[in-house]
């Protein structure tokens, strides 16, 4: 039966087991949209700006695991995607965005809103395609489904002309996908796992630095094997917390720029550094040379340029996190019950609990009838919930509280822009979240300025019954940066003053959805409980310490033991 | 150290701006870069000359193999390898001075492809050193004009 591209791409999308759509119609995707009441299993959801559309679709994916999927328009459609697919780059998140382009005809004439969305997302996508032909279509959604959740996963976008939506052909979609230049490595050397084995046996200060990859690759649950077996301490990323529970007596806390005394200290003092789906980011490492400089560094990631790229790497390993882990679970059983050799760790654990001991995160507590401090609402929050929620974040001070204050516990349960750092991120992403899971609790911990990037998307939840909470601490700056102007440039507060902020307990109301403020400690936790048990999109306010700074705290080029404390 | 990549590509519509956007985004640089279909349908093979030490070379040639529509990736230094380029080279030549041009031509084998009042128009091939050797020996002449297609090697057969 001949269908038309449009039919054709949304026939394509059912047999990828595509549920939700995020997306804004527009001139070049307007067949498309006309399809859409025809496919009642395929939930749209319309946004209000193609930023959400983007933020969504990846929230979505990386709550899921599934592909996240977003449609929009040509030109300013398409360019309003830009952010948010390099923020999806940067994180290795599976999504397809799926763009209408100007008629075949026109492509090269500067036609009414003709971009050459190809081009300009080239850098920021793991590939991408303009179909041209419509009889290279369903291969071509096929391809981008399997590239964008395979291997090192990324977003792919999709470029389809009006035309070839109109055109029609025989649908036909395939099973398989042969992409000669394309055969991602998933297993283990046995050799190198054999070699890990050992030298995980041998060591006397292991550590394992764990990064998005093995949230990605689903490792988390053999790599919390592995180290509670062998009683090895664990740190991770910002994208890698959830990924080794964050209560865990061998949890270290988060390493790098803000990360913890303990992380860190660890890390330098380590003689075996096991990463597992981590990319060194400068972020994390501080002063290169310095990072890890008395370990054995073995490095296990599916992207092979991720390896020898910043750090030099003695035992490197490309594979699939998961599988590797399964592999080294088996060979430790092997090794460890063959040599009794295996050097115990209790010495080392010793010296880490000092640590944790000594210089736990903390901050000065409010003073008497003081602002609140926000990190006792992060604090707040995870008492309340005692964790079981979904936690997005914005990016900034918000952030790194939010990674601080609590104790992550299972993958996919923090959503934030780790490798861009994307102002505007958190709250369409729980939104995305919110729709995959319409009975969790998602709240976005946010800065009063990140808020304001995509706070239009209040509409959209509050049209689709998605009860997100935002949790704004509001201290009145652009926080972050304004840490740096007092740490850095001699209190030079240019421009991260917020002085006009809208009201936003007004601005809920005004979209349909709750809005609360608290301005005293003493109202916090009721009012938190109050809006948690709301069953729809609400605001929370809270009025925080507006000079409260991120601490521990790495300077930037300085190595990771250099920190300044509280 | 110059290093001297062959690269498989499918012959499609962006894949050059594919390599050279992943050489300029990522700040290494190409010093030449030749492009040409190869026997097979749809597949051409680039010649790309690049210099960087041996981690950036490293780096390079992973990101390239991570590139969807790249097949294949062999770095010819680490062989025995041909390498050979095509110069067209457009030199002054008045009548006194044309003997001489003709019989440096001679000797380095190449031809002249072009004649005109007061030039002549050279077509050179061989190594970057050839290549080199005849622009230092024609600059006394006054070189007008050259055209140059990089280089393009082969991985020697007997080795
Ligand atoms: C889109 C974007 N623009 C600019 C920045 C630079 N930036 C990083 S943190 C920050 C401040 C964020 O302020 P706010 O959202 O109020 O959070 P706070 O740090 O106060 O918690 C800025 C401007 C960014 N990360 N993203």
């Amino acid at each position: 039966m001949e269908l038309t591209g449009a039919q054709i791409l949304l026939e394509s999308l059912g047999r990828e087991g595509v549920d939700v759509i995020f997306g804004f119609p527009g001139g070049a995707v307007i067949d498309i949209y006309h399809q859409i009441p025809n496919y009642p299993n395929l939930k749209h959801v319309l946004v209000r700006h193609e930023q959400g559309a983007i933020h969504m679709a990846d929230g979505y994916a990386r709550a899921t695991g599934k592909v996240g999927v977003c449609l929009v328009t040509s030109g300013p459609g398409a360019t309003n995607t830009v952010t948010g697919i390099a923020t999806a780059y940067m994180d290795s998140i599976p999504v397809v965005i799926i763009t209408g382009q100007v008629p075949t005809p026109l492509i090269g004439n500067d036609a009414f809103q003709e971009v050459d969305i190809v081009g300009i997302t080239r850098p920021c996508t793991k590939h991408n395609y303009l179909v041209k032909d419509i009889t290279k279509l369903a291969k071509t959604i096929k391809e981008a489904f399997f590239l964008a959740q395979s291997g090192r996963p990324g977003p792919v976008l999709v470029d389809l002309p009006k035309d070839v939506q109109q055109q029609r052909c025989v649908f036909n979609y395939p099973k398989k996908v042969a992409l000669r230049g394309y055969n991602p490595h998933y297993d283990p050397n046995v050799k190198q796992v054999r070699k890990v084995a050992e030298l995980l046996c041998k060591a006397k200060h292991p550590v394992i630095y764990a990064g998005g990859g093995v949230i990605s690759s689903s490792a988390s649950k053999d790599l919390t094997k592995l180290a509670q077996t062998y009683n090895i301490p664990v740190t991770a990323t910002l994208m890698g917390l959830g990924c080794f529970p964050g209560d865990d007596p061998l949890w270290l806390g988060m390493l790098g720029m803000h990360g913890t005394f303990a992380a860190n200290h660890s890390i330098s003092n380590a003689d075996l550094i096991l990463a597992v789906g981590a990319r060194f980011d400068d972020r994390v490492t501080g002063k290169l040379s310095e990072f890890a400089s008395k370990a054995t560094m073995v490095h296990i990631d599916i992207d092979p340029t991720s390896i020898q790229k910043n750090v030099r790497v003695d035992v490197p390993i490309v594979a699939d996190c998961r599988l590797f882990m399964e592999a080294l679970n088996r060979e430790m059983a092997d090794v460890a019950q063959q040599k009794d050799a295996c050097v115990p760790k209790d010495k080392w654990l010793a010296q880490i609990t000092e640590w944790k001991t000594k210089h736990p995160l903390k901050y000065k507590p409010a003073a008497k009838g003081g602002p609140i401090k926000p990190q006792s609402v992060v604090e707040a929050i995870y008492k309340i919930t005692k964790g079981d929620c979904i936690i997005s974040t914005e990016v900034g001070q918000n952030q790194m509280w939010a990674a601080q204050f609590f104790n992550y516990k299972k993958p996919r349960t923090l959503l934030t822009s780790g490798g861009l750092g994307t102002m505007g991120f958190g709250f369409p992403a729980a939104i995305g979240a919110q729709a995959a899971f319409p009975e969790k609790l998602v709240i976005d911990v946010a800065g009063d300025g990140s808020i304001q990037m995509c706070i239009q998307e209040l509409a959209t939840a509050v049209c689709y019954n998605l009860p997100v909470k935002i949790v704004i601490l509001n201290n009145g700056y652009l926080g972050m940066v304004r840490q740096w102007q007092e740490l850095f440039y001699d209190k030079n507060y240019c421009s991260t003053c917020l002085d006009v902020a809208p009201d936003f307990v007004k601005l809920a109301e005004a979209y349909g959805a709750a809005g609360f403020r608290v301005t005293e400690a003493k109202d916090l936790d009721a009012t938190l409980k109050k809006a948690f048990a709301t069953p729809k999109a609400c605001i929370v306010e809270v009025v925080v310490d507006p000079e409260e700074n991120v601490y521990p705290m790495v300077p930037a080029g300085k190595s990771i033991t250099e920190m300044i404390l509280v | 150290m110059r290093h001297i990549l062959s690269v498989l590509v499918e012959n499609e519509p962006g894949v050059l701006s594919r390599v050279s956007g992943l050489f300029s985004g990522r700040g290494f640089n190409i010093e030449t870069l030749n492009v040409a279909p190869t026997l097979e349908d749809g597949v051409s093979i680039m010649t790309i000359t690049t210099i960087g030490d041996e981690q950036i070379i490293e780096q390079i040639i992973k990101q390239l193999r991570k590139l969807v529509t790249v097949i294949k990736v062999v770095d010819l230094t680490e062989v025995k390898n041909v390498e050979r380029e095509m110069m067209l080279l457009k030199v002054a030549a008045e009548e006194g001075k044309r003997a001489e041009i003709l019989r440096i031509v001679d000797v380095f084998r190449c031809k002249v492809v072009d004649v005109g009042f007061d030039e002549l128009t050279i077509e050179v091939t061989g190594t970057q050193d050839k290549l080199t050797a005849l622009i230092n020996l024609m600059q006394r002449f006054g070189i007008k004009e050259t055209a140059r297609t990089g280089a393009v090697a082969m991985r020697r057969s007997m080795q």
